[in-house]
């Protein structure tokens, strides 16, 4: 064998080293799980929870055996589900606005604030994250009760709000951080006001910033069942409670996977869109 | 009426004066150049101009009117900046078409104005190109070309050939010059390349530690720097430690330890007994194999103790009878020139009576 022979041979002995770990993990703890939970969505609901048996035992014509569509059937023909889902974008939506508002002056602080302050500062929004995620909801619980508002939708959105927060800031500061400040400069020089630079520079240049971290914040708070079982009302049942009931309190395993498959397409469907919309915008920044 | 006038501007930082009570005028239509070393103060001066910075003392005046308290927006003064700055997210006609748009400029405006813009610096097939797209002297054309078209009243250029390769450099310098006389806006340029500035400048003024050294045309602050900093700065020099032992209309008299009495231009200003030094550029030195015939009565003995081969001319080291090292510089088209020297070589150097100048100390 050649020396060059040789060395390819052994780059690709270690890019297959390097990679083979992760995708066996994925494959193993992702990819065959989600096909279960996609094959799962087609069976009937066994008697006491998991799923009935594919084929008729014993050969008895069992009635709830095989494939069927039953569960998406269902689905589709009952509005409360897709009402459900809409509320649920909508809130995601509305939670992953507010994040953007609040997240952008601090992220913006941060980036400009002398380099040790920095890092005080970041520690300091991902500080939280070192207490309990169900303690700090708890907290919630004893700030809103005395204000009449627990139970409430508002009360859903102020703690999707504070738990998200940190995951819409950390990647808007990473990328203003980036931003050359002579840019601003430059745009000062030929005539731009404080507000016109912001939207002409600042803002079309933090897009990816912001569109990342709304990834990070509507995609959880969409599948989130904690917050609105313990600070929502009764009306404010989310798509992660109704997946969660299927799963622990009603044993339909079937819809429950149905409704994980739905929910996960409609996030590809809305991240595809995303995508195309922001096509070729934030170029080179 | 000048165009642009400092008067008397300072700016400290701290307790250190980066700009220090500097005075000069820029005409309308100048290509003016701020030269000196990193730190001279002369990127603070530039910013000060485009009101990025405010002078702690002084006045700046942008045809006659006090331009404290504008900011930088508001003021007919564009810059190109070092590192372009161009605008990733907008095309190249994007980015031309900015200061239009930021001066509210009729659709109309914009899209001419554009259009002629980008002729102007040959970018006509870029205009919807990114700047990422673009090599180094393209988006030189672009910054350039997006500080020119709203036609401000002067263009600040902070050392925008900086960042190009020399033949680039050479053929952007050349570009510059046309398009400063072209579209007739005052240049004020800042560079610490003091080839740049002789070859672009109407003017030059030369910086140091905050003040200006020498403000002169180019070939006046070449060949009569006014002090040492200047005449060692600007280009490769010789200074011959002297006293003067006569001063005349007619000639100085020198007197330099070692090398006896030397013949220098006259300044009448200087009274004899004065101290200085004697500049000579290389290229004012003539160099020969000893022995040569020859006519000048500066004239010494000296070996050759280096060289250095530039292809166009060579650089010789040569150390006198006293000691003294002068550089002598030959063009190797010189006719009649069979060989080069040697290091070791004895050679004889002389320079005219008439060459170099005597900077009083």
């Amino acid at each position: 064998m050649t020396d060059a022979a040789r060395a390819s041979q052994e780059r690709r002995l270690t890019r297959w080293l390097v990679s083979a770990p992760p995708s066996l993990f994925l494959t193993a703890f992702f990819l065959l799980p989600f096909l279960i939970v996609v094959a799962a969505s087609f069976r009937y609901p066994g008697e006491f929870g998991g799923l009935a048996p594919l084929f008729p035992l014993h050969g008895q014509p069992g009635k709830d055996s095989g494939l069927t569509l039953e569960t998406y059937r269902f689905f589709f023909g009952d509005f409360t589900y897709t009402e459900i889902f809409l509320k649920s974008f909508a809130v995601a939506g509305l939670t992953t606005l507010i994040c953007i508002v609040m997240a952008y002056p601090l992220a913006w602080l941060i980036a400009r604030s002398p380099k040790k302050r920095r890092d005080l500062l970041v520690l300091l929004v991902i500080l939280p994250f070192a207490s309990n995620f169900l303690i700090r909801v708890y907290a919630w619980i004893i700030i809103l009760g005395p204000l009449n508002l627990l139970y409430t939708s508002f009360a859903v959105i102020a703690g999707m709000v504070y738990v998200h927060l940190p995951f819409m800031v950390l990647p808007l500061y990473t990328n203003l951080e980036k931003h050359d400040p002579a840019l601003l400069e430059a745009a000062q020089d030929l005539g731009a006001n404080g507000w016109t630079r912001f939207w002409r520079i600042t803002f079309p240049l933090s897009l990816p910033g912001i569109f990342s971290g709304s990834a990070l914040v509507f995609i959880p708070v969409l599948g989130m069942f904690a917050i609105p079982e313990l600070l929502g009302g009764t009306g404010d049942i989310l798509i992660g409670n109704l997946i969660k009931e299927q799963f622990l309190d009603n044993r339909d395993w079937p819809l429950g996977s149905t409704l994980s498959i739905l929910l996960t397409l409609a996030v590809l469907a809305l991240a595809g869109l995303s995508a195309w919309a922001g096509r070729g915008k934030g170029r080179g920044a | 009426m000048a165009l642009l006038e400092i008067s008397n501007v300072t700016r400290r930082y701290g307790g250190l004066a980066a700009v220090d009570d500097v005075s000069f005028a820029v005409e309308a239509g100048e290509f003016f150049t701020l030269l000196g070393p990193s730190g001279c103060g002369k990127t603070t001066l530039l910013r000060m101009i485009a009101g990025f910075e405010d002078p702690d003392a002084g006045r700046i005046l942008l045809d006659g009117k006090d331009l404290a308290g504008i900011p930088p927006e508001k003021r007919p003064v564009h810059t190109v900046f070092q590192s372009y700055a161009l605008f990733p997210h907008m095309s190249v006609a994007e980015n031309i078409a900015f200061p239009l748009k930021m001066a509210r400029r009729p659709a109309e405006d914009i899209h001419r104005l554009t259009r002629e813009t980008l002729d102007q610096v040959h970018l006509s097939d870029k205009r919807d190109h990114y700047p990422h797209e673009l090599s180094g002297g393209q988006k030189q054309r672009v910054a350039l070309a997006r500080g020119l078209v709203n036609k401000p009243r002067l263009l600040l250029l902070d050392e925008p050939l900086g960042a190009l390769d020399a033949k680039l450099r050479e053929r952007m310098q050349l570009e510059l010059i046309a398009l400063q006389r072209d579209v007739g806006v005052t240049f004020v340029f800042v560079t610490h390349a003091q080839q740049e500035a002789l070859a672009l400048s109407h003017r030059i003024a030369v910086m140091n530690e905050g003040r200006i050294e020498q403000l002169d045309e180019p070939d006046r602050i070449y060949g009569f720097p006014r002090n040492r900093f200047v005449a060692d700065f600007i280009g490769s020099i010789n200074l011959l430690e002297a006293e003067v032992a006569a001063s005349t209309p007619a000639h100085l008299l020198l007197r330099t330890p070692g090398l006896g009495e030397v013949a220098a231009p006259p300044a009448l200003d200087v009274p004899a007994g004065a101290r200085g030094a004697l500049a000579l550029r290389p290229e004012q030195i003539r160099i020969a194999a000893r022995g040569a015939p020859h006519e000048l009565k500066n004239h010494f003995h000296g070996t050759v103790e280096d060289y250095l081969y530039l292809g166009d001319v060579t650089v010789y080291k040569v150390r006198l009878d006293n000691g003294q090292t002068l550089e002598a510089l030959l063009a190797n088209s010189a006719p009649g020139r069979a060989k080069f020297f040697e290091t070791g070589d004895p050679v004889s150097i002389a320079w005219r009576h008439d060459a170099g100048r005597f900077l009083h100390d």
